[in-house]
């Protein structure tokens, strides 16, 4: 019944493909995703006002007395912005984990759009975008503090907010890699361990990079967030920029391009099945 | 049959639905299959080594109610996903609405509604909200949703609820929410996996009233069950599933005549079985089949076996086959897990 030429269109089907083939509808998700948000938007917000707070002044002030200046930055302005990066990779990566994971899994809400007629690509990539964005609302919540506080630059900070979204895609698709391969919750326990604390203690968000190991800042580099810290570092506390930072941005856009696809290959294969 | 594949069409289909026009026109029309709902040919599914469906054969008729019964593993959800596009099939061919499955299935379920085993309603969005967020996932316009919304919630009796948490819904309430959703883009054909499974009476018989309404509209249904009751009620055609194939299909009556005895007397108990096996040819024309505690013994005359077991002072429950006898007869009496 069915003849040949269907037969040439099967071969595109979701689950051969090799590479992803989102369609605008990823819209959808991103938008529904934000819905929920802003229902939850109070205690949300705490959170992210909150806790790096708590860290800029325990770190900032306590510890910035003790040392004074680092890379001719008072310590406090120093941490202040390495935490609106790590905060920003944090918010990325919680989403693209437990919040993505419990979407998919525990409430089913993907199947659902598997109903409709989203695909599995459409879903990763606003799930990807919209764990950035929780990572862009995290880093202007700190961004607001610390600039009020006045240790970052105003336009330096919002300069740096699209950056920090451009960039967070990438912790969002490492995170989302992760999720497609997890039985349960208890398995992010590994990618904090073996990826993320080392990242954010190694990547020169606490100190520079400079004071460890030429070994380890090798490493470092192979990672995403040491070249964030690089771009916006010397943005947001008025530091000498030059062209040559954009560079930097290549290293997170890779990232993002290649577990963009890994993520969705690997969600095709667990959900189509 | 020529593959209807121009960008326009593809970028069409879903607005094409949220319109709720009927797909009839176009590069489709005067194509045989465009007269099934679903048209599947020997379709068939391995999961490693293991056979979940096999070479089944299956068409779903415009406007038709088809149930899909058999024991829990029969392959009824894997072909349920099949014909959504959401599990690839290893051999055989699929059309649903008139789309080749997988490879158009986005434009397919863009024209169909589901309502899934397992409610997965939006538990931080109100009834309301719900729908709503349904609806923007196959691009329906905010007026036009709002418009939409407003009718399905007062099909499923839920205007009263409108604004109430997922969470406060009874289990009935929010089987008929996952209904209003499945047609919120105006759906051809709707899919339905156990939709009454876990509902009180009640509940069971208001979806059931809300199922046959959407029939009589002219939609095309595929219920999955194993309540015979549910499927005596609503389909026109039963296909019976087990260990992956279609043992029989064809209208409840039809397959009940053509499978079994038009009786059927039903005992309990020690001394029933203590009778038959005393005075088996007394019983001797009706074939006999025990499940447990019950003794089924069917017959065309039932009378002349009634009779016997009157003077022997049993009690005993004598009425028509049904298609529980038939589900039974097919797909044996050992328990499934």
């Amino acid at each position: 019944m069915i003849s040949e030429s269907n037969r040439s269109v099967h071969t595109a089907a979701p689950h051969e493909r090799w590479l992803p083939r989102p369609s605008l509808r990823f819209v959808a998700v991103w938008r529904r995703n934000l819905r929920v948000w802003r229902k939850l938007m109070v205690p949300s917000l705490i959170g992210h006002f909150g806790e790096p707070i708590l860290y800029l002044l325990a770190f900032g002030y306590g510890l910035g007395a003790l040392i004074g200046e680092v890379s001719e930055l008072p310590y406090i302005v120093f941490i202040a912005s390495g935490i609106l990066c790590s905060s920003a990779m944090f918010a990325a990566s919680f989403e693209g984990l437990y919040s993505a994971f419990t979407r998919m899994h525990v409430q089913q809400t993907w199947a659902a759009m598997l109903a409709a007629p989203l695909e599995v690509d459409d879903i990763v990539l606003g799930e990807a975008i919209w764990a950035a964005s929780k990572a862009l609302i995290s880093a202007a919540a700190i961004g607001c503090v610390a600039v009020v506080l006045g240790l970052l630059s105003p336009w330096g900070v919002l300069l740096a907010l699209p950056l920090i979204w451009l960039i967070c895609l990438a912790f969002a698709c490492m995170a989302l890699i992760v999720t497609a391969v997890s039985p349960s919750y208890d398995f992010f326990l590994y990618y904090f361990t073996l990826i993320l604390t080392p990242m954010l203690l190694l990547s020169g968000v606490f100190f520079p990079l400079e004071q460890l190991p030429s070994l380890v800042v090798s490493l470092a580099y192979l990672l995403p967030l040491a070249h964030m810290i690089e771009i916006i570092r010397p943005l947001v506390t008025g530091g000498a920029l030059h062209v040559g930072l954009l560079l930097h941005l290549l290293v997170p856009i890779a990232y993002t391009a290649v577990a963009f696809c890994i993520a969705s290959w690997l969600f095709r294969r667990r959900l189509l099945r | 049959m020529p593959e209807p594949s121009t960008e326009s069409q593809q970028t069409d289909a879903p607005h094409r639905a949220a319109e709720g026009t009927r797909v009839a026109e176009g590069a489709d029309a005067g194509n045989t299959s465009q007269e099934c709902a679903v048209l599947a040919e020997a379709l068939s599914k391995r999961y490693g080594d293991q056979t979940v469906v096999d070479r089944i054969t299956l068409a779903v008729e415009r406007g038709e109610c088809l149930g899909l019964l058999g024991p829990n593993g029969a392959g009824k959800t894997t072909t349920l996903r099949m014909i959504l596009g959401l599990t690839p099939y290893d051999a055989g061919s699929l059309q649903v609405l008139g789309e080749p499955i997988p490879a158009r299935a986005r434009e397919m379920r863009a024209r169909m509604g589901v309502v899934p085993q397992m409610d997965n309603l939006d538990p931080d969005f109100t009834v309301r909200e719900n729908l709503f967020t349904y609806a923007s996932y196959y691009g329906i316009d905010r007026s036009e949703a709002a418009r939409r919304v407003d009718e399905l919630l007062a099909f499923a009796n839920l205007e009263e609820k409108a604004q109430a948490s997922i969470a406060s819904l009874s289990g009935g309430m929010k089987r008929r929410l996952t209904l209003a959703r499945a047609l919120i883009n105006a759906p051809e054909l709707i899919v339905l996996d156990e939709p009454s499974t876990g509902l009180d009476p009640q509940a069971r018989q208001h979806i059931w009233q809300k199922l046959r309404a959407l029939q009589r509209q002219g939609l095309s249904l595929l219920i999955t069950t194993h309540y015979m009751e549910e499927a005596e009620r609503l389909c026109d055609r039963v296909a019976i599933m087990d260990h992956g194939r279609i043992v029989a299909c064809g209208k409840p009556g039809a397959l009940i005549a053509e499978h079994l005895e038009r009786y059927v007397i039903e005992l309990r108990g020690d001394a029933a079985r203590h009778f038959l096996a005393t005075h088996e040819s007394q019983v001797a024309p009706a074939r006999i089949r025990e499940i447990g505690e019950t003794v089924l013994l069917y017959a065309d005359q039932p009378m002349p076996i009634a009779e016997s077991l009157d003077g022997h002072g049993l009690t005993y429950l004598q009425r028509p086959t049904n298609l529980e006898d038939l589900f039974l007869q097919l797909t044996g009496h050992d328990l499934r897990e």
